[in-house]
């Protein structure tokens, strides 16, 4: 089974996150990197699939050349191949759904998998933009995930707490939501073999997105706050308070 | 026309959803703004009543696309829908709810178009005669304002964005689907009742969480996740968590807030011995009012708090679960 896994690199999520000089992007200073949390649930995924039924998993990342780090990472969870497709700048998920769309449709795939949303850009789209590109199917948000026969069962997550489940044929497109399994660590063989393996940067064009950055700011203020009380002699202060003043019950 | 909005008003269990009407809302009120119309689309069979509603919400012209391919959801046939409803109408600006039906298939009606997403939206407006948007990024750690050079395509946060009323008569156009049952690539073929067919904490109007504070559920927090139940019980409240206490097996997944868990924006929101990780007011900061029961006075989460109180949760929660019973028979 051929199995591509889309990965990006993202501010930790502890990361302050300042606006940048230019007031478009965020200030870089400090910040740390990481697989997107969601995607390690897409690796876990892959590796599970190819454990199971055999095969590659190849990783893809668009982005800073820096991103080998994370990619490497990948390679000592137990993925077998990655490639970092370089393109420096902020791209929203329609180009970076082009870069990859035209990247694996040149590569085997069977099952092509994604976090399902990102943490820093969370457009919640670019592994659905991918399938349309490639005109295959999508579930999102998924959380169960079983391959057999060429076809997948799959159960993604609804409103209010409900399951859909569906049946679609490979190649898909699945995006991965905690629940899915537990992401494992690297051990000390997955990260030697990932010193040596060998990570290709090809530089990519990303396209223009239609959508133009106007500007990014930090959060509205909240105004302060106020101490009610000291333990449970000050509820009936609160809940007063939260009737007659916030008006929010 | 280049300045009317279409608007996808999602339905479910031959229903419009309340996130579809605010969609309608705000598709209407930016429609006022570029001097252009409201167009609704309803997708599903046997919607034909909800859709001749849609002129009392803001809607000019309502479309219903009820063909044999929208028997059951599929998320690459209601995005070739909207995608062939967009192109037909020359839309300004294309709108649905960012509910987990919109925020999957938007994504491939967007592609379809050759347009990109603004994802989850929390404001809408026309500036110089275009629409722009604002969405949270790094889960509201930043605001993203973007427009758009060609259609702008978003998906607006539910609960956000006010319904209107309106009194048009509108009586809703069939338009055709162009493809069958047979050309789609995956359709929904059952759906299950949530686990616990609990309240979902991202779409309800008052969340009570409970972090570390509350202790082991199976050893002496026993108790106090009880008293956490009663109080969300007597708010009509949904529950929440830390990822403290979802990675510990206390809680389920669905439960947790935070920017690797649900961002959630109620009008109220209590936190009961959660300490505020960055993390975590990440994906709750949004809310209306919040307040905080915390016995450390330093705890973080009194920085963003409107209201707090210092103090132990086995006694407060059970106290202001008396309270706001004293409270809500006034
Ligand atoms: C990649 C990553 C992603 C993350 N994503 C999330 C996320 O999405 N959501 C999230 O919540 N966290 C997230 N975290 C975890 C986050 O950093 C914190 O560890 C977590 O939020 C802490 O949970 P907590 O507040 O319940 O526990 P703690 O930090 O242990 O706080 C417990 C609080 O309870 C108080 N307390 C203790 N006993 C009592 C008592 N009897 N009465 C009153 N107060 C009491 C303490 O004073 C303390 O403030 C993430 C972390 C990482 C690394
Ligand atoms: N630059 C990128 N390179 C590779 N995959 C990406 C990139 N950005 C996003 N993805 C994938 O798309 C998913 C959804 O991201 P987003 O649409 O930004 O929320 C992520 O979880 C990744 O799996």
């Amino acid at each position: 089974m051929e199995i591509v896994v889309c990965i990006r690199r993202a501010p930790t999520t502890d990361a302050r996150i300042k606006p940048a000089a230019s007031g478009k992007t965020y200030d870089p200073a400090g910040i740390n990197y990481d697989i997107s949390e969601y995607d390690k649930f897409a690796l876990e995924a892959a590796i599970l699939l190819k454990e199971k039924h055999g095969g590659k998993v190849t990783v893809l990342c668009v982005g800073h050349k820096d991103a080998t780090k994370e990619v490497r990472t990948a390679i000592a969870m137990g993925c077998d191949a990655a490639e970092v497709l370089v393109s420096d700048g902020d791209h929203d998920a329609w180009a970076i759904a082009n870069v990859l769309a035209t990247r694996i449709k040149a590569l085997p795939h069977d099952v092509v998998l994604f976090g399902w949303t990102s943490v820093d850009n969370q457009s919640a789209g670019t592994g659905q933009m991918v399938a349309q590109l490639l005109g295959l199917p999508s579930v999102s948000v998924v959380v169960d995930l079983e391959v057999a026969d060429g076809k997948a069962k799959v159960a993604r997550l609804a409103a209010g707490g409900q399951r859909e489940r569906y049946e679609v044929k490979l190649p898909a497109v699945f995006t991965c939501q905690k629940g899915l399994n537990k992401p494992r660590s690297a051990n000390m063989k997955g990260i030697m073999a990932a010193k040596k393996t060998n990570v290709p940067e090809t530089p990519a064009a990303a396209p223009a997105s239609g959508l133009i950055t106007i500007q990014l700011d930090p959060p509205p203020p909240r105004a302060a706050g106020k101490i009610v009380g000291k333990g449970p002699e000050a509820a009936a202060a609160l809940a007063k308070l939260l009737r007659t003043e916030a008006k929010v019950i | 026309m280049a300045n009317d909005v279409l608007v996808f008003v999602e339905c479910s269990g031959g229903k419009v959803v309340k996130a579809g009407l605010q969609a309608l809302g705000a598709g209407s009120r930016l429609a006022a703004q570029l001097g252009g119309k409201c167009i609704a689309l309803v997708i599903g069979q046997g919607l034909e009543a909800e859709a001749g509603k849609l002129g009392q919400y803001g809607a000019n012209r309502v479309l219903i696309a009820g063909g044999e391919a929208f028997a059951a959801y599929s998320p690459d046939g209601f995005a070739r829908a909207v995608a062939a409803q967009a192109k037909a109408t020359g839309a300004a600006c294309v709108l649905a709810s960012a509910t987990p039906m919109g925020k999957d298939f938007m994504p491939r009606a967007a592609a379809a178009s050759q347009c990109g997403l603004a994802a989850d939206c929390i404001d809408l407006r026309a500036e110089g005669g275009k629409a722009v948007a604002v969405r949270p990024v790094f889960a509201g750690k930043a605001m993203l304002t973007v427009g758009a050079s060609s259609a702008l395509w978003a998906t607006l946060r539910p609960n956000v964005f006010a319904e209107a009323v309106s009194s048009n008569n509108v009586s809703p156009e069939a338009v055709t689907a162009g493809f069958g049952p047979g050309d789609l690539l995956a359709v929904v073929k059952e759906v299950v009742a949530g686990v616990s067919g609990k309240l979902d904490v991202a779409e309800a109007d008052i969340v009570v969480s409970g972090g570390r504070g509350l202790k082991d559920p199976a050893g002496e927090g026993k108790p106090n996740w009880e008293a956490l139940e009663k109080l969300a019980g007597v708010l009509g409240a949904a529950t929440g968590a830390s990822r403290a206490v979802v990675d510990a097996g206390w809680r389920p997944h669905g439960e947790q807030v935070g920017q690797t868990g649900k961002t959630v924006s109620p009008k109220l929101y209590i936190a009961c011995g959660i300490s505020g990780a960055i993390q975590h007011l990440a994906g709750m900061s949004g809310s209306k009012v919040i307040v905080a029961i915390n016995k450390d006075e330093n705890a973080p989460i009194f920085k963003v708090a409107d209201y707090g109180i210092v103090g132990n949760v086995e006694e407060v929660v059970p106290a202001l679960t008396a309270a706001f019973q004293e409270v809500l028979k006034s």
